[in-house]
């Protein structure tokens, strides 16, 4: 059976045109994949159609018991996983600042020694027995969502002689419409290996970066069991106005 | 001092990096079981209505070089044209695929029904096509585009009529390769470069 369930409010307006300045510079000679993977012709823009407006929806149908604790998730609640416990929370908002309810949030991330559970990594830092390293929730009706697990560490990556990825969780988002779609990754404040990453330092909107790192949220976090971080994602939004449909020709 | 606009910026995009399938297609890295049902397997369950096909291809780097490690996902409505939840509807088609490129030979297949065409918000009619969404490691953003299909009549698709260099609508347009097979590459750069979106 299809996993998706509909998104029919395809009355609302087109999408908001995507501020690429925001974004990070898709040709990057820092980042040395990024100079054979990347576009040189311009991006043909266009208005948004039904083909963008409209996406796929999921529902907790799909959800396991563990998908949102990454901890336990692995081992199906055997045995936790070995690192510095932490919740990773917030809220996923439209650029309207609406909340976006419903929202299928898919995180993955290395081990606490660097290391993923991946056919393709061979670094030897080892893996851990009770990590798998990915997970996944919905937001609730006011956007909110929540996981647990453990800080991943950071790792060294062959790109410049001698390059580390910081501390960092991958996030990929499903808002309501396929047009919103966005992989990203979270931060840890206060991590030094941030101004020396060259993915990082693709976006080069300095406040843009910046809300990409999570802060240390303590009143979030649990006595003798976690810390928390707080990371808010912001979606694209849809132009509002009742005059959307009663414009004629193109 | 004027009033402030209450809107927020877009989170940056990053690179979805080498590791992408933990998250996404855990079986495709190793790691089956870790979910119950991982999403996006198929776009149609048995019994949708219309022609099934099947598009392969490959993701094409500046060098021509076949990418090993993309993750592509597509977005389409039923063979009439209709999106899911919309009234009538086929119920057998989700419209949604998660799919990788294979680790060995770089290529994909992705299994669906032909599309219909969709009406935009102002009238005009869209040739059928499916949206596809790549990323890989050292892709900065997911790039869109779409794929349209050689035997149907393209030629007054809006989008495609916005293509200045008619020599690269070709690059959106999928080849028929045989009954129910089409072909059709995505190259990331260079003389052949897929017309990507921002749309």
């Amino acid at each position: 059976m299809p996993d998706t369930t509909p998104d029919t409010n395809t009355d609302a307006g087109p999408l908001i045109p995507r501020n690429r300045a925001a974004h990070p510079q898709v040709h990057d000679v820092e980042y040395k994949t990024s100079v054979p993977r990347s576009p040189r012709w311009p991006l043909l823009s266009m208005e948004s159609t039904p083909s963008e407006e409209t996406g796929p929806r999921f529902g907790h149908d799909i959800l396991g018991e563990y998908d949102n604790n990454l901890i336990l998730n692995w081992t199906k609640g055997a045995a936790p996983a070995i690192g510095e416990r932490i919740r990773v929370h917030g809220r996923v908002l439209d650029e309207n600042a609406r909340p976006v309810p419903h929202a299928l949030v898919e995180v993955w991330q290395a081990n606490a020694g660097g290391r993923y559970r991946h056919v393709k990594d061979g670094y030897f830092a080892p893996l851990d027995p009770n990590f798998g390293g990915c997970g996944r929730t919905l937001t609730d009706s006011e956007g909110y969502y929540e996981f647990l697990t453990i800080r991943p560490g950071a790792y060294p990556w062959p790109n410049r002689g001698n390059d580390w990825r910081p501390m960092h969780i991958h996030f990929s988002l499903f808002g309501h419409s396929f047009g919103q779609r966005l992989i990203t990754q979270m931060y840890f404040e206060g991590d030094p290996l941030i101004d020396q990453c060259p993915i990082a330092a693709t976006v080069k909107d300095r406040a843009q970066l910046d809300n990409l790192v999570a802060p240390l949220d303590l009143g979030q976090s649990r006595p003798l069991d976690y810390l928390a971080y707080k990371f808010d994602i912001v979606l694209r939004g849809r132009r509002q106005t009742m005059f959307e449909n009663k414009l004629e020709g193109m | 001092m004027v009033q402030k606009l209450n809107s927020l910026v877009e989170s940056a995009s990053q690179t979805a990096g080498p590791y992408v399938h933990i998250g996404c297609m855990p079986s495709y890295a190793g790691n089956a079981g870790a979910y119950d049902c991982e999403i996006g397997q198929s776009p149609i369950a048995e019994g949708a209505k219309g022609e099934i096909i099947e598009i392969t291809g490959e993701v094409i780097d500046g060098t021509a070089w076949a990418l090993r490690d993309a993750m592509l996902e597509s977005w389409q409505p039923d063979a009439a044209g209709k999106f899911p939840g919309q009234p009538g509807a086929d119920p057998n088609v989700s419209g949604f695929c998660r799919f990788a490129v294979d680790p060995d030979s770089g290529k994909f297949t992705l299994r669906t029904v032909k599309p219909g065409a969709v009406t935009t918000r102002n009238g005009a009619m869209q040739a059928p096509h499916i949206s596809l969404w790549i990323v890989a490691r050292g892709i900065n953003i997911g790039l869109q585009t779409r794929i349209y299909f050689e035997d149907e009549d393209n030629s007054s698709d809006p989008l495609l009529a916005r293509i200045e260099q008619k020599n690269r609508l070709g690059t959106l347009v999928a080849k028929k390769s045989g009954p129910g097979q089409y072909a059709f590459d995505v190259v990331l750069q260079g003389d052949r470069e897929t017309v990507f979106l921002d749309i």
